[in-house]
């Protein structure tokens, strides 16, 4: 008899692939009456993210075009093709994809994931959490608690958690933070940002968003990616003009007030590419195409939302494998 | 011994952790969206029994521990030691009353276990789910009891103590659950 894989069935039931269906329904009613247009930028890509803490996956197309051969990256997102779009005179737009990360996989992780992306020329990062809640509360149907998110800056959760100021404490002060807390004793040699990671995600995170969406903005300056600083005045320090939701725990999307200085833009990107180099990653190219589109492209604000994850907390989930039919383990 | 990067983390990896060899229970991939990756770890501390959690950086390693399950006979106690054998080698390993713990009260002579080494050191002790053993002490019997009812306590011949029905009788061979210590039946001798 010939071998049988047990592992042959969809690990997601035919109720969550509907709901997904039903999702994706709801989303384009959502945009369509807004006037956001719908549209498509290429998964595969000369030039990847520089950022050090993502991984491309790295591939290569042959044949007519380029007979030698080139070397092409999956997108970790589809931001940097969306943002020509939006220097072109697009208007607002958004994007369901796949977005790929090399090195990621858990019960929150899958390494190809679909999410939602949407760019609105003329808001800010918090005109844009307001647009967030409602597509989420829409798409939810019922299944979230009737009540308005909630919203706090980075700062005011560290705080209240720690009693410290995370945009100007040292690395040492984070790492004895750090170590008062018993799973984390032992975790050594993180830098400023590395530590407020570890406090963020395993101290603070699985207490955000309990019972309401929850927005966290302001995020430290160092942490900008691709969003606008605001610069320190006389009694706040500069923070980055991010945002991120959360719900039970979960993390669903983050947003940008987004950055569109060109020159300072090439300069985090050349950051990106020290940093690379100090952890012995592999150098990626800088998208020049972006770059170039930054000069054009209006005042906007961005956001990513995982729609995986965001199906996963509907229905009161806690693993992707529960929604996506053929997870990584599965393929 | 190998050493375990954190992509090679999994439920029932034996590691070293502050120089005591872990099981590890739980493993659990943490990353924010953009921002550092971490592997947070829930670990039994194979000596104390205790579970630890721990959080690594993505890419760090942990020494692998030394820890094999063996199927040894047991032999006897001497009042320090528990010897068991291995079958078909003979050789034999003694186990100190921190491996064998609460169960040796289920150890009999010639019975087959389950002993954990860590570095050819025995470091548990688990007995067969089902343990056969006389009644050596409990009080007579009462004429005309069939039900289970309330029970009573039983000495067995290894010095556990387990409830039996009212109608087990000393001298009798029982069967018993060494995962629960609960009473299965009588033994027909």
């Amino acid at each position: 008899m010939p071998h049988q894989d047990a592992e042959w069935q969809p690990s997601a039931t035919l109720d969550a692939l509907k709901q997904r269906a039903a999702l994706m329904g709801r989303l384009r009613c959502f945009f369509a009456r807004k006037g956001v247009l719908e549209v498509e930028t290429p998964l595969l890509s000369a030039a990847g993210t520089t950022d050090p803490q993502i991984h491309s996956f790295e591939t290569r197309y042959a044949g007519p075009g380029a007979a030698q051969g080139r070397p092409l990256y999956l997108a970790t997102s589809p931001e940097f093709a969306m943002k020509r779009l939006l220097a072109a005179g697009s208007g607002p737009i958004y994007q369901v994809c796949k977005a790929f990360r090399q090195g990621e996989a858990g019960h929150l992780h899958n390494p190809e994931f679909t999410l939602l992306e949407w760019y609105r020329p003329g808001f800010d990062h918090f005109q844009l959490m307001d647009e967030v809640e409602a597509l989420v509360t829409e798409l939810a149907a019922g299944r979230l608690p009737a009540v308005h998110a909630k919203r706090t800056t980075y700062a005011e959760l560290f705080w209240r958690h720690f009693g410290l100021e995370p945009h100007t404490a040292s690395a040492e002060i984070l790492a004895r933070c750090a170590a008062d807390f018993p799973a984390l004793a032992g975790i050594s040699g993180l830098d400023r940002d590395g530590w407020l990671d570890l406090l963020m995600s395993h101290i603070i995170q699985p207490r955000l968003g309990r019972g309401s969406l929850t927005f966290v903005y302001h995020y430290p300056a160092s942490q900008a990616a691709l969003a606008r600083i605001r610069q320190s005045s006389a009694d706040t320090p500069a923070v980055a003009e991010r945002f991120e939701l959360f719900y039970q725990g979960v993390e669903l999307a983050n947003g940008f007030h987004e950055l569109t200085d060109a020159s300072e833009q090439r300069a985090r990107f050349e950051q990106d590419l020290v940093q690379r180099r100090a952890q012995n990653l592999p150098p990626i190219p800088i998208d020049e195409r972006l770059l170039s589109a930054l000069d054009e492209i209006p005042p906007c604000a961005g956001v990513a939302l995982g729609l995986d994850r965001l199906l996963l907390v509907f229905n009161g989930l806690t693993r992707l494998s529960s929604v996506i039919a053929f997870p990584f383990i599965r393929t | 011994m190998a050493n375990y990067s954190t992509n090679e983390f999994r439920s029932g990896l034996k590691v070293m952790i502050d120089n005591d060899p872990c099981a590890m229970i739980e493993c659990e991939f943490v990353k924010p969206g953009k921002g550092q990756a971490f592997a947070r770890v829930k670990l039994r501390n194979l000596l104390s029994g205790r579970t630890v959690e721990r959080t690594y950086k993505s890419g760090e390693s942990l020494p692998g521990a030394d820890v094999m399950d063996t199927d040894l006979q047991y032999l006897y106690n001497d009042g320090e030691f528990w010897y068991f054998m291995h079958p078909e080698t003979f050789e034999q390993v003694a186990a100190d009353a921190s491996a064998v713990g609460d169960n040796g009260k289920w150890l009999k002579e010639q019975d087959s276990c389950v002993v954990t080494l860590w570095n050819d050191r025995p470091i548990d002790v688990v007995p067969p789910n089902f343990v056969e053993l006389r009644i050596v002490e409990t009080d007579p019997g009462v004429r005309g009891d069939t039900a289970s009812g309330g029970g009573k306590p039983a000495t067995l011949e290894t010095g556990a103590v387990v409830r039996v029905p009212l109608f087990v009788e000393n001298d009798e061979v029982i069967k018993v659950d060494t995962r629960n210590g609960e009473y299965v039946g009588r033994v027909k001798g």
